[in-house]
């Protein structure tokens, strides 16, 4: 009688530690789902198997719904794990070599060169549906002549005005946006996040590549080379034109994005500089808004940062051939980006994609035509941290030239 | 230890409780039994996951377990047996397993094994052959070796691994434009392909040269319906252990670094981790990039714990004192009053004095300063001083609590002892009740050092290591303390990933809060001798 009872706990126990440990990797895990209903040759059944991929809050009901039509078809079960969008990066490749990664994630194109140099992703082809996508989006996910990923959006940061305070007329240049801001009567010309102390490089990147100081030097084809290119002449004059404006009290240490966010939306600054995000989670419904390139302030064109994103696909997937299935076939389709596209707007990276209803869009997608993409070789991960402290001091108080050198020296040591 | 062993063993033979059919029998048998059970399903789930190593401890462990608990003898073990597995697995595992990683490089660049290095670099160099026309494909088989079909402009072609593309004249296509019967060959429906994950893997890993020429390139799949040419550009050879480069002849082998580099000096990006010895360790203390803002940092760290013991217990004594005196009125709700910073999380209090000293926004300015622009948190020594602030408004309830107690359990009759002898007031306090209130306190005095020398959450919530030092290549701030500055070079926040150096600090702490809370808990030995 005991040894019964003890061998029933035993597999009742083991069966439930069992599934609790598979659920979270690829193997093979038993599903009822139904088989494909057709019966005709090209149908395929892929029951039993479990496709993992890695999405965001915003990304999850979208990709939820293409998977549905993809666990219907093939039999497959498509498993969804929501994680925080910063925590992917590291999670990814540290998990992908021990094999317990995801078969698919959503990732920045910024991430691509250190995923490459870890040997975590795997190329994709897209075959006939690369003709669909914007080339800037599939370039961005390239890296020596490999695609690596699928897109679904790009974004970069531009000026949006509130037409209740200033006329509908975008500023040439940033003294005159700083003009027409403080004829407006608002407290503040402009606001935008420097991350309450702690520098924000993304949001004047726009202003210092003015000034001819891009963040690295490019080769012929356009490609980032890691050369810094932020120091010299151009990046000395950005540097003290930052000191400038935030002893005028143009450009604030302080401010976080919630915060600039209220104080646009509260009218007590006609300007704000961000990205599309904040047209969904800034609270500026109801305003009446225009969307322009950020100007510059030095004598070359502002260029912002463009970001895109995408699904890679691990190097050490097991289901290689259903992720490209369910990526080309599924994902790579103008309803499955434009479910994406409905749930979090930014800017649409595939033919057809879109909405009539929300007119600022236009001004994000001139500003990104005007923008660099954001570097994806492995050395810009060097980059941020230093150059954050490094405007932060500047604008709170530093000798700007010394400050600017001194991190573009120190930059340059740690990536060499 | 082992006379109270012997105790135990001589004593006069008793059956134990454990050993009689009766009710703590039952319980125990009970307790077993889930510990097997468990036990048994946690090996099975290691055997599965193939982990061995994990499978080895985990039978250990559960054979252990069954002998002390089944055993007449072993009493102690009976006690301490669970205490020291938790220790083994939870400290004793996770304090080595950071060690071993102190010996590799293991970070951005080294991020796997060798094999995956290589299968990366290959999958790197295959790129498509410009201006490949899309075949549509059927996988085809014969026993054991697959093959590809190709409807190549209407002509079908077969070709397999060692057999280059030829045509098959007698083949049919079908109506998706792919080959539907090849002769000889035996048709694997797309279905099967993607169900069988085995077979799935083989037709990804499947090259078909299209011609004898190696150069012409191969065909390759991605999802089983079309094919496209491929080339590769780097050829592996497992027996020399060298990738080649067949465009340009380097050949590229593998270094003690974990890197593969070319016989002209380049690199290929994708690296693997090695054990590297104690290079981490000496680059700590010899490489003057590091060592310069380490040595601040650590400085920094011995500083702030200190000074946080040492004001959070004075402060917290003095109210402890103050709110023990008789006279006082309502002392149960001030006392509750005084706990609640400690009641509160700390990264939520931590948060909330980040935006209250901001300089424009926060109330500190605005209320106490008369809206005068002091930046806190961006000079390195306000910075330092706020940290110590926010840290002391954290933690001097806790020190309030632990007086007040102590002070309670002082016995009334030393204190009157030498009210007698005419001792008062401060020389009362100097000479009887604060040696006394030591004797209780210093134990966790120690512990707090030590819990405030690894005291992350309010670095990286207040300031975020920050201001950063203007001198240093590393992107370490005034306030970074060790464990924060770890947190930043292993990399998990965002930059380069270098956990092996990271593992290294982390070993160096842990070796210095060790040392010192034995030195210091000698040291206390003593007072209770007073």
């Amino acid at each position: 009688m005991r040894n019964t009872i003890g061998k029933v706990a035993v597999v009742a126990t083991s069966v439930a530690l069992l599934a609790a440990c598979s659920s979270g990797t690829t193997e093979e895990t038993p599903s009822s789902a139904a088989p494909a209903a057709s019966e005709s040759e090209a149908a395929i059944d892929a029951t039993g198997l479990t496709l993992t991929v890695w999405v965001d809050e915003n990304r999850k009901p979208a990709v939820e719904a293409a998977a549905e039509q993809f666990e219907t078809d093939t039999g497959a079960t498509v498993e969804l794990v929501q994680k925080n969008f910063e925590d992917i990066r590291t999670d990814f490749l540290a998990q992908v070599p021990t094999g317990k990664g995801p078969d698919i994630t959503i990732g920045a194109n910024d991430w691509l060169g250190e995923l490459v140099e870890a040997g975590v992703v795997n190329t994709v082809d897209l075959g006939d549906k690369a003709g669909s996508f914007e080339q800037v989006a599939l370039d961005a996910l390239t890296l020596d002549g490999q695609l690596y990923g699928v897109p679904f959006f790009s974004e970069a940061i531009a000026l949006i005005a509130n037409m209740d305070l200033v006329a509908d007329e975008a500023p040439a240049t940033w003294d005159d946006m700083i003009a027409m801001g403080e004829e407006s009567g608002a407290n503040r010309p402009v606001v935008f996040t420097t991350s309450m102390g702690d520098g924000d490089a993304y949001h004047l990147y726009p202003v210092q590549t003015s000034f001819g100081a891009p963040v690295f030097a490019q080769d012929d084809t356009g490609a980032f080379i890691p050369e810094v290119a932020m120091g010299g002449e151009n990046g000395e004059a950005f540097a003290t034109w930052l000191s400038e404006q935030a002893e005028a009290g143009n450009v604030s240490a302080n401010l976080d994005n919630e915060t600039a966010y209220e104080l646009f939306a509260s009218g007590k600054s006609p300007y704000i500089i961000t990205g599309p995000w904040a047209m969904t989670i800034g609270g500026f419904d109801g305003l009446d808004m225009q969307v322009y390139p950020v100007p510059g302030a030095g004598d070359e064109q502002a260029a912002p940062f463009v970001g895109v994103q995408g699904f890679y696909v691990s190097s050490q997937s097991e289901n290689t051939l259903l992720a490209n299935e369910f990526l080309t076939n599924y994902m790579a389709t103008q309803e499955a980006q434009q479910t994406l596209y409905d749930l979090d707007p930014r800017i649409p990276v595939f033919e057809g994609v879109g909405s009539d209803d929300k007119p600022w869009l236009q001004g994000f997608v001139d500003a990104a035509a005007q923008g660099v993409l954001l570097p994806s070789i492995p050395e810009m991960g060097e980059v941020w941290s230093r150059w954050n402290a490094a405007e932060s001091k500047i604008i709170n108080g530093a000798d700007p030239v010394k400050t600017w050198n001194a991190f573009v020296t120190d930059l340059e040591k740690a990536i060499s | 230890m082992s006379t109270r062993q012997d105790e135990v063993t001589a004593a006069p033979p008793r059956e134990s409780h454990a050993r009689q059919f009766g009710a703590g029998f039952v319980v125990k048998l009970l307790l077993m039994m889930a510990v097997n059970a468990f036990g048994i399903a946690a090996i099975l789930s290691a055997w599965n996951a193939g982990a061995w190593a994990v499978l080895g401890g985990l039978v250990a462990f559960l054979l252990l377990a069954d002998v002390i608990y089944f055993s007449r003898r072993m009493l102690p073990l009976k006690y301490l047996y669970p205490g020291l597995v938790f220790l083994l697995v939870f400290q004793v595992f996770a304090m080595a397993y950071t060690a071993y990683i102190a010996t590799t490089n293991y970070g951005a660049g080294h991020n796997g094994s060798k094999e995956q290095a290589v299968e990366a670099a290959l999958i790197q160099a295959e790129t498509e052959v410009e201006g490949s026309p899309t075949y549509p494909l059927t996988v085809v088989r014969d026993g054991d070796t697959l093959g590809f079909a190709v409807n190549d402009d209407g002509t079908v072609r077969v070709g397999t691994e060692d057999q280059p593309l030829e045509d098959a004249p007698d083949a049919t296509v079908g109506d998706n434009g792919a080959p539907s019967e090849v002769p000889g060959w035996e048709v694997v429906p797309r279905g099967d392909l993607l169900s069988d994950q085995a077979l799935a893997q083989d037709v990804i890993d499947l090259r078909v040269p299209i011609s004898d020429e190696a150069d012409d390139g191969s065909l390759r799949t991605r999802e089983g319906a079309t094919a496209k040419i491929y080339r590769s550009s780097l050829d592996w050879d497992p027996e020399a252990d060298t990738l080649t480069n067949t465009d340009t002849d380097v050949v590229y082998s593998p270094n003690d670094r974990g890197t593969f580099v070319g016989d002209d000096g380049s690199t290929l990006p994708t690296g693997w981790y090695v054990g590297v010895g104690l290079d981490n360790f000496s680059r700590a203390v010899t490489d003057a990039e590091i060592r310069a803002p380490l040595f601040k940092v650590t400085a920094w760290t011995f500083a702030f714990a200190l000074l946080t013991v040492v004001t959070s217990f004075l402060l917290g004594l003095l109210f402890a004192l103050i709110f023990n005196d008789d006279r006082i009125k309502g002392k149960k709700t001030l006392r509750t009053l005084f706990i609640l910073p400690y009641a509160f999380p700390a990264f939520m209090s931590a948060l909330l004095w980040r935006g209250m000293l901001n300089p424009e926004f926060g109330i500190i300015n605005k209320f106490f300063f008369f809206g005068a622009d002091i930046s806190w948190l961006q000079d390195p020594w306000l910075a330092r001083f706020a940290v110590l602030f926010v840290n002391l408004w954290l933690s001097y309830p806790y020190w309030f609590l632990v007086c007040t107690g102590a002070l309670q359990s002082l016995s009334s009759e030393t204190t009157e002892a030498a009210r007698i002898d005419g001792a008062s007031g401060w020389r009362l306090f100097r000479s009887i009740t604060f040696p006394l209130l030591l004797v209780s306190t210093a134990p966790l005095a120690i512990a707090s050092f030590a819990f405030n020398f690894n005291n992350f959450t309010i670095i990286y919530m207040l300031t975020g290591g920050g201001p950063n030092f203007d001198d240093t290549t590393l992107p370490l701030g005034a306030t970074d303390i060790l464990i924060s500055a770890i947190y930043e070079i292993s990399g998990v926040a965002g930059g380069r990933a270098d956990f092996g150096l990271a593992s290294a600090l982390a070993v160096f702490v842990f070796v210095v809060v060790g040392v010192i809370s034995a030195l210091a808990f000698r040291q206390t030995r003593k007072l209770e001798e007073f």
